[in-house]
């Protein structure tokens, strides 16, 4: 028997160099996106290019963390069985108040109570000493 | 451009779906089903000059037209592999009849299938690289199931924005069934469905059941394309190829403007300006259908029922074979099964049944005209096709 803490078995992202801003910023219990400076739209997920004018000038910014439910669905069977502790657990996109939307999972709440355009906020799921996971709670 | 008539599938090949390979190969299957098809187009192995293969989702390898070409003996003058995900069926039709139209061959057999089991299908791929996909990045961490949880947020968006009910969507997979009865072919042949089944089976993804989810197995299909000469001398009456559309958009449904609106609204109408025919000419509807909510998407974004009224269409319809509108006659891939990239073959196989009159039972009466939708990804990549027998 060891004392080691279980291991993280679940996929990890694997941040690029143009994606590590973001990440980094999780890692810190902050969420950054990338707003175009030609078009003004914020982006996500990170690019090297906006998918809205082509410019290659893009920006981190520090966003709100709000949003909205724009739909859910609550997984009750895991097809990677590291998630099978999980179940039923809550994947859904999020709208963000800055406009792109982001898929998460919607925690520290049941299931049952999650409903489309429900107000959520988010946080900030540590779940390695290297990598945050952004997920939304309601607000 | 236009490719009305520039083109006729001939003949196809099937293998009846089975729940797992009993020891068949993907590329055994392949070679009987393209052997089939073409004895069906009453042709010989040196007539086939084209070639246009679909990936198999459980097999790693490339170049598979050579592949094929070299157990089969065949010396394609084109080929390639179509990579539309469920839509690469549909994809081909289209992409063998521009070929022939331009010179380049004159008669393109188009394969698809998979031995395969759900275990094989849901087992994870191995991986040769680091492969910094969007989609590994942003979404795989939060534990997707498969593509089953996008078309589950698809359906409880769709639910919210149109007031759609899971009875409605349960209504899809019961004719559906009851037109798989009529097909021994069928994976679920003569296990009659009810909607309080489908509503009482169990939430997989919410608002999904079951029974409103497709069926991974083994199986394969495969069609011959011909130029407008090599038609004339067939076994069977050439299904014209009258219209095609095509539209897509990413992979990921976060970055989709809206999920609960598919490029169908592009492919289909260009499809039916292409064929000079309107809706209400369609004799049969053979559409894609890997969940209920992808019919039901279907049925609006064709322009079949007004955005957001798939639900009540539903309900006022008849889907089967004897119905008023008959949909997916050979059970669809919810009742079929679907083997691979074969399952979005299975709309254009029995498309080309129904209208060259040899789909026994579920024969439906003077079928001239079909619409065939193919899906790709998460309602990403669209083909729709207008084909049509003399």
């Amino acid at each position: 028997m060891t004392d080691a803490p279980a291991q993280y078995q679940k996929p990890l992202p694997e941040p690029s160099a143009i994606s590590a801003p973001f990440w980094d910023g999780l890692r810190a219990g902050e969420l950054h996106l990338q707003r175009c400076l030609e078009c003004e739209r914020h982006v996500f997920y990170p690019r090297s290019v906006c998918p809205h004018c082509l410019s290659n000038r893009l920006e981190w910014t520090a966003a709100s963390g709000r949003g909205r439910v724009y739909s859910y669905t609550v997984v009750r069977r895991a097809m990677n069985p590291a998630f099978a502790v999980d179940v039923p657990y809550v994947f859904a996109i999020v709208e963000l108040e800055e406009g792109p939307r982001v898929t998460t999972n919607i925690v520290n709440c049941l299931s049952d109570e999650v409903r489309v355009d429900m107000p959520v906020k988010a946080t900030y799921d540590n779940v390695t000493p290297e990598t945050a996971l952004l997920k939304f709670e309601p607000a | 451009m236009t490719l009305k008539r520039a083109a006729a599938i001939t003949g196809i090949g099937e293998m009846k779906p089975t729940r797992s390979p009993d020891g068949k190969s993907t590329l055994g299957i392949w070679t009987d089903v393209s052997r089939e098809a073409i004895l069906d187009a009453g042709l010989s192995l040196g007539d086939i000059d084209g070639l246009l293969v679909g990936q198999p989702i459980t097999e790693q390898a490339q170049m598979w037209p050579s592949i094929l070409g070299e157990y089969l003996g065949i010396h394609p003058r084109y080929g390639n592999i179509v990579d539309l995900g469920g839509a690469s069926a549909a994809g081909m039709v289209w992409r063998a009849a521009a070929a022939i139209d331009e010179g380049l061959c004159r008669a393109v057999l188009c394969v698809t299938g998979e031995a395969s089991d759900v275990d094989t299908f849901y087992a994870p791929r191995p991986r040769r690289s680091v492969q910094q996909l969007p989609f590994r990045e942003f979404e795989v961490p939060y534990g997707p199931m498969g593509v089953n949880s996008g078309y589950a947020l698809i359906a409880q968006r769709h639910m919210f924005e149109y007031g759609t009910t899971s009875r409605q969507l349960a209504k899809i997979a019961v004719d559906q069934r009851t037109n798989a009865c009529a097909n021994p072919d069928a994976l679920f042949y003569g296990k009659p469905l009810t909607i309080e089944d489908v509503l009482g089976s169990p939430l997989i993804v919410d608002p999904l059941h079951l029974l409103e989810i497709v069926r991974p197995c083994t199986g394969g299909a495969a069609f011959v394309v011909v130029s407008p000469d090599l038609a004339k001398e067939g076994t069977h009456p050439p299904v014209w190829l009258l219209g095609a559309g095509e539209s897509s958009r990413g992979m990921m449904l976060s970055q989709m403007d809206s999920i609960t609106a598919s490029p169908i609204a592009e492919a289909a109408p260009k499809a039916f300006e292409m064929a000079g025919v309107s809706l209400e000419d369609v004799d049969l509807l053979s559409v894609y259908d890997c969940y209920t909510i992808t019919v039901l998407i279907t049925l609006e974004d064709a322009g079949f029922c007004p955005k957001g009224k798939g639900g009540p269409f539903v309900e006022e319809h008849d889907f089967t074979w004897r119905g008023d509108l008959p949909l997916n006659t050979h059970g669809g891939q919810l009742s079929f099964g679907q083997p691979g990239l074969a399952g979005g073959m299975s709309h254009v196989t029995e498309a080309v049944r129904q209208l060259q009159r040899r789909a026994g039972e579920r024969q439906v009466k003077d079928c001239e005209i079909s619409f065939v939708n193919g899906n790709g990804g998460i309602m990403s990549e669209q083909v729709s096709l207008v084909l049509g027998v003399e």
